[in-house]
């Protein structure tokens, strides 16, 4: 799960990490009021869930509160296109106006869990301000690393490692690494996947400043953060995602073609959508409907495909072993019976239960075409967009 | 032979008296796999389908040998569970839970180490050697004793590729489901050095995914320790960068997550790749009948 800049901010300062003053606002006149209190030179800043802000024009400065108000009204109510959103770019509902920091140098400060040593990873680089992934192809050398064992946890060696590594002298280095302490205490007690300090300044007078923050977390662990669950911003996300999952259908993930599909198990789900590819079609979106017990979500996922204007086809391809081929059965025709399916349907069923669930489908006189494998299946439903299969 | 599970395999289920675990119990003693214990706390004593139950792993395995465990606790618990297991000494975990938090698996991995235990999972179907034993929740009837090695991030895709291959008439030595998130207790590497040990496995299925960096471990592995065919598929092909596809550690963030750059990485240390997930039965037929 993301959270907005502002959000992230808030906590690593209930954490002790020192960050700019501001204010998050949601219409151009509190923009402007914020920025009164503030005083002098402010950073208006977009609050969305996508890098490349700055480039896309969704971080201006203002040297005044009037300006302020200006640049907020040019933001708030627009939607922001970076690099990283697609071409209909995010929704900009509110605004961070924050102090303008004058720093003098710009440094790289995150942790995440690294896959290969299966632990902690904090990773520093003197190269902040721009994406960590540029650095390591630029310059692998500027980036250190401090990998934490949870036995004995973050402990001030990890910190000196690579403050020193930045090139920070003196006191900063005692003070890096009682900052680093602090995110990692963050990292640990919110169950965060990606805790991010870019950049991270040094001030002037050698101060360190969270100038820039991305908090993600994990979602597995949510159960045990309501705090964080509040925060999540669902206009952020894209909207049929949100609705799959107000409908209880976790693992939706919205794609570029026309094809809706309905298949247990994710890497089944993927194979499913690479093997339409292969076919000559594209999926309109991915969905891994997980183990079930009803047939509410089945019966919700075509109500995700009758909500989608885009769809033309849809291929259900089911390989029971924890889900059950007649419980997905038996909600297909539910689905039929509570609402008008204007596509064609292609099904493929195999595995636990498959003679019950293909009973019940028979039994059922719904017109639907029948696949005999996961091939066969992609191919009818690329064939039923083009209307070459009923 | 096999690996990981066989004839000679007492299986513990922790979570037993669950419904997920009652439900696939009951199939896995229908397929003839012995299991000699369950645990759940608080229902020490009892019987469930006709297994002793007890209230900790520790004493299940001296009172009945158990020698593997399958999990199904659930995930706020489940990494407790775990330990719990190691702490005992149980030699083999299968850990079926799906959604078990990250930090929660990397304490689990820091107590694993210098331990004889070998954790497979979690989220994963579990582990099958066909005719032998069947440690997990995947359809049994649809595996066929034979000579090929599976190993797979995957549940329901191994489920159609077993299918494939049995379809083929190919069997399977063993089938390792390794599962779907960011830290499995064991790693395509890990199975594949298993597999190339086991004197009755002549070829090794590898269907990966996006995300992570498993596979091109396993092309190092396949490029200098492997002498056994190996034949590759990584789905996901169309998954969009930064999205979660369904397995936690299915999330393509660099270019080393992509499944082009997995493929090839595979491909140029020697495994065969499948052109179509669907065609995995018949590559393999291919890459056999060169032997």
């Amino acid at each position: 799960m993301k959270i907005h800049e502002y959000q992230a901010k808030a906590l690593l300062a209930q954490y002790g990490i020192a960050v700019p003053r501001g204010k998050v606002a949601s219409t151009p006149a509190e923009a402007q009021q914020i920025a009164s209190e503030i005083g002098g030179k402010v950073v208006i800043k977009a609050q969305v869930y996508a890098g490349g802000r700055g480039k896309a024009g969704g971080i201006q400065m203002a040297a005044s509160q009037v300006e302020a108000k200006r640049a907020a009204s040019q933001l708030i109510g627009t939607r922001l296109i970076t690099h990283q959103t697609g071409p209909e770019g995010v929704p900009v509902s509110q605004v961070l106006v924050e102090e303008a920091s004058a720093v003098a140098r710009e440094l790289y400060l995150s942790i995440l869990i690294d896959g290969t040593s299966r632990l902690p990873v904090m990773m520093a680089s003197e190269a902040g301000g721009m994406e960590i992934e540029e650095v390591a192809r630029s310059a692998p050398g500027k980036i250190f690393k401090s990998y934490i064992d949870p036995a004995i946890g973050f402990q001030p060696f990890h910190g000196r490692k690579l403050a020193y590594g930045m090139n920070l002298d003196g006191g900063q280095v005692a003070e890096a690494t009682r900052l680093m302490a602090n995110l990692y205490k963050l990292f640990v007690d919110k169950d965060c996947s990606l805790a991010e300090i870019n950049p991270l300044g040094v001030t002037a007078d050698g101060k360190l400043l969270a100038l820039d923050s991305k908090l993600n977390f994990d979602d597995n662990a949510l159960y045990r953060h309501k705090d964080i669950q509040e925060l999540q911003d669902k206009k952020q996300e894209e909207p049929l995602e949100i609705q799959a999952h107000d409908w209880g259908i976790n693992n939706y993930v919205k794609m570029d073609g026309n094809i809706g599909c309905m298949v247990n198990g994710a890497g089944l789900a993927m194979a499913v959508n690479d093997l339409i590819q292969y076919c000559g079609g594209r999926a309109a979106n991915f969905l891994d409907i997980g183990t079930l017990n009803n047939t509410e979500r089945v019966v919700n996922s075509f109500k995700m495909f009758v909500a989608d204007p885009r769809v033309k086809a849809v291929l259900v391809n089911i390989f029971g072993g924890m889900a059950r081929v007649d419980v997905i059965a038996k909600g297909i025709v539910e689905a039929y019976q509570q609402m008008s399916i204007p596509f064609p349907v292609v099904v493929r069923l195999a595995g636990t239960n498959v003679e019950e669930g293909e009973r019940i489908l028979a039994e059922s006189g719904i017109s639907l075409i029948k696949a005999k494998d996961f091939c066969d299946g992609a191919r009818k439903v690329v064939e039923a967009t083009k209307g070459r299969m009923k | 032979m096999s690996i990981l599970v066989d004839e000679s395999t007492r299986l513990l289920v922790q979570g037993i008296t669950g419904s997920e675990g009652s439900f696939h119990t009951q199939r896995c003693i229908e397929y003839g796999t012995r299991v000699a214990a369950g645990v759940t706390p608080g229902k020490g004593g009892s019987k469930h389908l006709g297994v002793p139950v007890f209230n900790t792993v520790a004493k299940a395995m001296a009172e009945t040998g158990a020698n593997a465990s399958l999990m199904f606790v659930p995930p706020a618990s489940a990494a407790d569970g775990i330990l719990e297991a190691i702490d005992a000494g149980m030699p083999l975990i299968i850990c079926i839970t799906e959604g078990i938090p990250v930090l929660d698996m990397v304490k689990v991995h820091r107590y694993l180490k210098g331990k004889p235990t070998r954790l497979i999972g979690p989220n994963c179907p579990g582990v099958m050697s066909p005719g032998k034993c069947k440690a997990g929740i995947m359809v049994g009837e649809i595996h066929l004793p034979g000579n090929v090695g599976v190993i797979s991030r995957s549940g329901t895709l191994t489920y159609d590729v077993v299918s494939q291959l049995t379809s083929l008439g190919i069997g399977q030595s063993t089938c390792v489901g390794i599962g779907g998130d960011a830290l499995p207790g064991s790693t395509f590497a890990d199975i594949l050095q298993l597999f190339q040990a086991d004197q009755d496995t002549k070829a090794v299925v590898l269907i990966g995914e996006i995300g992570g960096a498993m596979e091109q471990e396993a092309a190092e592995f396949i490029r200098h320790k492997m002498t056994k065919p190996v034949v590759a598929f990584v789905a996901g092909s169309t998954a969009p960068p930064g999205k979660r596809m369904g397995h936690a550690g299915a999330i393509i963030t660099g270019t080393a997550g992509k499944a082009s750059e997995k493929m090839k990485v595979l491909s140029q240390a020697g495994a065969t790749i499948a052109p179509t997930p669907a065609e995995v039965g018949l590559t393999t037929k291919k890459v056999l009948g060169n032997l």
